[in-house]
């Protein structure tokens, strides 16, 4: 019954989506106040429909009804209760559920807070966002019901995969959801502003926050996915310039872009044409990611998704979508008026470089991942395009960006003085060449990029809070007027400062634990000892344990340094019956300070002895401290008071200062 | 999304009769030179049965007979481009990770830069295209009244003391 009734609210949802997508746009031309309202009524039930869908199958799953063959093939009876809530978005059928849900959401949400939105263009932009709805209801319901049941009714689950049974299936792909999703609202503000045919500051003020929301769950969510590679494939990657990880780079980097071109907007009235650009690729990146990783397209080897009309449905939306928008785009947007116009070293300027090298990296990562299926397809050629390939290019491509962030917000508006801003990153250049000069101290000719690496990150990081340091006159030495002044600062520059802080901060740790980071590969016998970067690892035993749904064997190591114990580590194998003895490694993660020791498991030789991998891997935490900091510079930029309000009013045009 | 990387990992790893792993101990080379190199040249080479692993980071046999093989040539005194060859004219140009220059990939190598030189093209005729005569064009130069305004606003001693500037 229960399944029975998620199905129905699905199909109850489409229905709404439907009406939406039609009333609202039609009242806007109108001018028809009634038809327009009733988008917020559609939007909230189709919310809550699509809500009660989501609670369906997750009753399904939390129950263990085996009958629904979604539950049967990603649950198992004995799983731990956190997994059965979690594996309802951890196979393709749930995992689409969940992106409409969010979607929903979204709807939900300008409907409910978007009082302020001028009434046709609140119409418009739920209208967009309903064909969008539409269009993946109909998906779910034609090629990816999560509600079939079976005929007959099995006795035990197929469990989750084993390498899924994890807390970061809990976290990882709703925030990223989150992201891609959220980037529906900046893609249907920009349509809807396209159709109506004129576009103002008060536009990018409300958009500046859905992509600030979707932008910080998007970072958040790649930083998670990234931590959770990191610690369960069992090598200490974090990065593997994987097509599938690709595909969320793209739309961050975008989606960054896009939150720099709306401060230009919101300020100055200015590339109002390339930022309602921006914000169609970067729902268009999102929609590919989905396609990409959707499709089976990418895993055409060993084929994952095995319904190629699924694959199919996606094209085709992502086809009416960005082709539609785009074309839309040619239409419109020349009537745009430009506005605010800037001199060549101005903030705008700066923050037009910043598009230009994020686009053109974004651009880099999409020629790369998709270069390889185009060449086959086209050619017959088959090629790799691999982290080697990514790291030479996309890289140089980073480092004039690096390089320009303290710049960015230490430059005016309309007419910067290049030179001005040069002599107040003194003391950040001062300590950037600091950086340089003790690594290349410590370090020689041996890595030759590391000191620019670290002196860059130097840079960033001071840079970042130059100008802070300025303007709570931190020099005075007054706790009193550092106080008052920092509060009186607005949060969205302090949340420029943290997250730019943030940036040097992963590069600190990327740089670090790229150049520091140190292996040994070794079979150890019990009571044998094995020593790397100051820690001496000794191997007590194995350890058997019984999980719930799994075998778990364990090497049980304590650690110590100069002769002092500072833990036990415990990487293992988990085996799990229920999936055909699949088993997983377990990688056993020591954390000093902001740096790792990990350890991992491998095979159990005849002579007793067990094979290992140990790593040291110094600062590598900062990687994504750095990224959950700029996060944070992301909250406090959204919980700024002008973006909390809303009103389209105009911004504080001057702030006195007294002069230094 | 990612999960469905390690979806084929798993997969890939039942493929093999028991799960290997990554750079085992019996392959490793006495002389840390050459296994140092042999590291570098393997993160460069792709594991063909997996989903973009290097044969450094892939637990397929497929991938340990390659390490073995990569240094097999070094011990045989290859260098490092002439093992990438072999391996080139073994397995075909996809078991580079960093595709070689060629007609075939100028695109690729060329993109970045030229995606790029594109992107200032068009700043740069997106600025040629304003107005002439626009208030920037000729803001440079102050006329004879405003630089009057502007010396009376500096010699007022209550403006003196602030600068103006926008948050």
């Amino acid at each position: 019954m229960i399944p029975e009734l998620g199905h129905y609210a699905l199909v109850l949802a489409l229905a709404l989506a439907l009406i939406q997508s039609w009333s609202p746009a039609m009242g806007a031309r109108k001018g028809d106040l009634a038809l327009m309202k009733l988008a917020d009524s559609t939007a909230l039930a189709q919310f809550a429909f699509v809500a009660v869908a989501f609670a369906a199958l997750t009753y399904c799953y939390v129950t263990s009804d085996f009958s629904v063959a979604n539950v049967y093939e990603n649950s198992h009876s004995q799983m731990p209760l956190i997994y059965k809530f979690t594996s309802v978005w951890g196979n393709h059928e749930g995992s689409m559920l969940l992106w409409v849900l969010i979607l929903a959401l979204f709807g939900a949400l300008v409907a409910w807070f978007g009082v302020n939105l001028p009434a046709t263009l609140k119409a418009n932009v739920l209208a967009v966002q309903s064909w969008v709805a539409s269009a993946f209801y109909l998906f779910i319901l034609l090629t990816s019901n999560p509600f079939r049941r079976l005929a007959e009714l099995p006795a035990e689950g197929r469990d989750l995969n084993p390498i899924l049974q994890d807390f970061g299936l809990a976290v990882h792909p709703p925030m990223l959801y989150l992201g891609y999703v959220g980037f529906s609202m900046a893609f249907s503000f920009a349509v809807a502003a396209l159709i109506e045919g004129h576009i103002d500051a008060a536009w990018a003020r409300w958009v500046r926050p859905w992509t600030l929301l979707a932008w910080i769950c998007l970072t958040l969510g790649i930083a998670m996915g990234s931590y959770w590679a990191y610690y369960e494939l069992g090598w200490g990657g974090w990065w593997f310039w994987d097509p599938v990880e690709n595909a969320s780079l793209m739309p961050w980097l975008a989606g960054t872009a896009l939150l720099h071109s709306a401060v230009v907007m919101e300020k100055r009235n200015s590339l109002k044409v390339w930022t309602i650009l921006l914000a169609i690729l970067t729902f268009s990146l999102s929609l590919i990611g989905t396609f990409l990783v959707r499709s089976g397209v990418l895993t055409s080897v060993h084929t994952f998704s095995n319904d190629p009309a699924r694959g199919l449905f996606i094209l085709v939306i992502l086809m009416v979508f960005i082709g539609g928008s785009l074309a839309l785009f040619a239409w419109r947007a020349p009537r745009l008026k430009q506005g605010g116009l800037f001199a060549p070293i101005s903030r705008e300027s700066a923050l037009v470089f910043n598009n230009l090298f994020l686009a053109t990296a974004c651009a880099t990562v999409f020629v790369g991942t998709l270069y390889p299926l185009l060449l086959e397809a086209l050619t017959g050629d088959k090629i790799s395009v691999g982290p080697p390939f990514f790291n030479l290019t996309f890289g140089p491509l980073f480092v004039p960006l690096l390089v320009a962030v303290p710049f960015g917000p230490l430059l005016a508006w309309k007419r910067g003085d290049l030179y001005g801003v040069a002599q107040r990153l003194l003391v950040a250049c001062a300590v950037a060449m600091l950086g340089l000069a003790t690594t290349f101290a410590f370090e020689g000719t041996k890595a030759v990029l590391a000191p620019f690496g670290i002196g860059l990150a130097f840079f960033v990081m001071a840079g970042a809070i130059t100008d802070m340091v300025e303007r709570i006159d931190l020099r005075s030495l007054s706790i009193e007027t550092i106080g008052r002044r920092a509060a009186g600062l607005p949060r969205s520059a302090w949340g420029t400062t943290v997250a730019h802080f943030a940036l040097g901060v992963t590069l600190l740790g990327i740089v670090c634990g790229t150049t520091w980071s140190s292996e040994r590969i070794v079979a150890l016998k019990p009571t044998q000892t094995v020593s790397l970067s100051g820690y001496d690892l000794s191997f007590d035993g194995m350890v058997t344990k019984e999980g719930s749904n799994y075998r778990e064997t364990a090497a049980h190591f304590t650690v110590r340094t100069g002769g002092t114990v500072i833990g036990v580590m415990e990487p293992s194998k988990r085996v799990f019956p229920s999936r055909d003895g699949m088993s997983t490694t377990e990688a056993a993660l020591l954390t000093r300070g902001v740096s790792q020791l990990y350890l991992s498991l491998g095979d159990s030789n005849a002579d007793g002895s067990i094979a290992l991998r140990l790593y040291y891997k110094p600062f590598v935490l900062l990687i994504w401290l750095g990224a959950v900091v700029m996060a944070l510079g992301g909250a406090l930029s959204l919980s700024d008071r002008r973006l909390r309000i809303g009103a389209p009013r105009p911004a504080a045009r001057v702030m006195p200062q007294p002069a230094e | 999304m990612i999960w469905c990387v390690r979806l084929v990992l798993v997969v890939l790893a039942l493929l093999g009769a028991n799960p290997l792993h990554a750079v085992q101990v019996d392959e490793i080379l006495p002389n840390p030179v050459l296994e140092a190199r042999a590291r570098e040249i393997s993160h460069e080479l792709r594991c063909m049965v997996c989903q973009n692993q290097s044969i450094d980071d892939s637990e397929a046999p497929l991938a340990r007979d390659l390490r073995l093989l990569v240094r097999e040539r070094l011990k045989a005194g290859d260098s490092d481009n002439q093992v990438l060859d072999y391996m080139v004219a073994r397995y075909g140009e996809f078991v580079l990770l960093k595709p070689r220059l060629s007609w075939h990939t100028a695109i690729l190598w060329g993109a970045p830069l030229a995606i790029l030189l594109a992107g200032l093209f068009a700043i740069g005729f997106s600025v040629l295209r304003r107005p002439a005569g626009s208030p920037l064009a000729e803001a440079g130069a102050l006329s004879e009244t405003e630089r009057q305004k502007l010396s009376a606003i500096a010699r007022s001693p209550s403006e003196q003391q602030f600068t103006a500037r926008e948050t």
